[in-house]
């Protein structure tokens, strides 16, 4: 049963879903959902992390590297959405808007 | 395992395009919900137990309450009900397909990517839980470090940038 999935379907789903969130960013216009589409990605690449954790064998073994590595990923990512959460909320006190459209006084 | 894959794969993907196309930011933090949960699933499958778990706890857990949370302290409306722009859909559409394209022609051509799932020597009693931690206090031990000061940080940073008189 197992030996059907191989290396190649864990990718391409993380690949998939790494442009499901570019999509994203690209299409949306509230920061919000921007940031959210971003952790989407971020998430993407854990994956793939974990994928070649798994199909790389160290002594019989997952190679447990790859996965000290996705832990400190979450933890820069759980930092990363507490900063970024609190610029979006003064950028609200300031502007009244998460809209990228309206949000373009620094624009040349 | 094959349709336990597809069925988990398929809820982290179909999570990712709700969160794309929700017009209400409520609905559409719910469907990341939903895609971190079977991301989550994915990475047990592939026997990372404590990663999985912290997927759950910190992901769909700490991180998603913070997003709604914040989603209801600014009462974000619902984008208007028109259609997304033209261009920006087809460019967005685009990329991503390309991006996919991409993708999967690299694939299609990797030596490495048709390998199966190796099998793992019998257990010696040592769950992954131990092992991660041996590392961590072991080999990473100033990288741990680094993020306890990264995390510290960000926290300082949170509470000055939430003061009031911010301007």
């Amino acid at each position: 049963m197992e030996s059907t999935l191989t290396l190649n379907h864990f990718l391409l789903v993380s690949g998939v879903l790494f442009a499901i969130g570019l999509a994203g960013v690209l299409l949306r216009r509230n920061l919000i959902i921007i940031f959210m589409c971003l952790e989407l990605m971020l998430s993407a690449a854990n994956l793939t992390l974990v994928a070649f954790s798994r199909f790389h064998v160290v002594e019989g073994q997952p190679d447990y590297n790859g996965q000290v590595l996705l832990f400190f990923i979450i933890t820069v990512a759980a930092a990363e959405v507490a900063v970024g959460l609190a610029i979006i909320v003064a950028l609200f006190r300031s502007r009244g808007t998460t809209d990228v459209g309206k949000v373009n006084s620094m624009k040349f | 395992m094959s349709p336990l894959f597809y069925l988990f794969s398929a809820l982290a993907l179909f999570g990712g395009l709700g969160v794309v196309t929700f017009r209400n930011p409520v609905s559409a933090a719910f469907a990341m919900v939903v895609s971190f949960l079977g991301l989550a699933a994915l990475f047990i499958q592939l026997d990372a137990f404590l990663v999985g778990v912290l997927q759950i706890l910190v992901y769909a857990g700490a991180i998603m309450v913070l997003f709604i949370f914040i989603i209801m302290l600014l009462n974000v409306p619902e984008e208007e009900k028109k259609r997304f722009p033209l261009v920006s859909a087809v460019g967005a559409g685009g990329v991503a397909l390309v991006l996919v394209g991409l993708i999967g022609m690299v694939l299609s051509k990797s030596k490495i990517g048709i390998a199966t799932i190796p099998e793992l020597a019998a257990s010696d009693g040592s769950t992954d839980v131990h092992r991660i931690g041996e590392l961590l206090f072991g080999t990473y031990w100033f990288p741990v470090q680094v993020v306890g000061i990264l995390l510290l940080v960000s926290t300082v940073g949170v509470v000055v940038l939430s003061k009031k008189e911010l301007k």
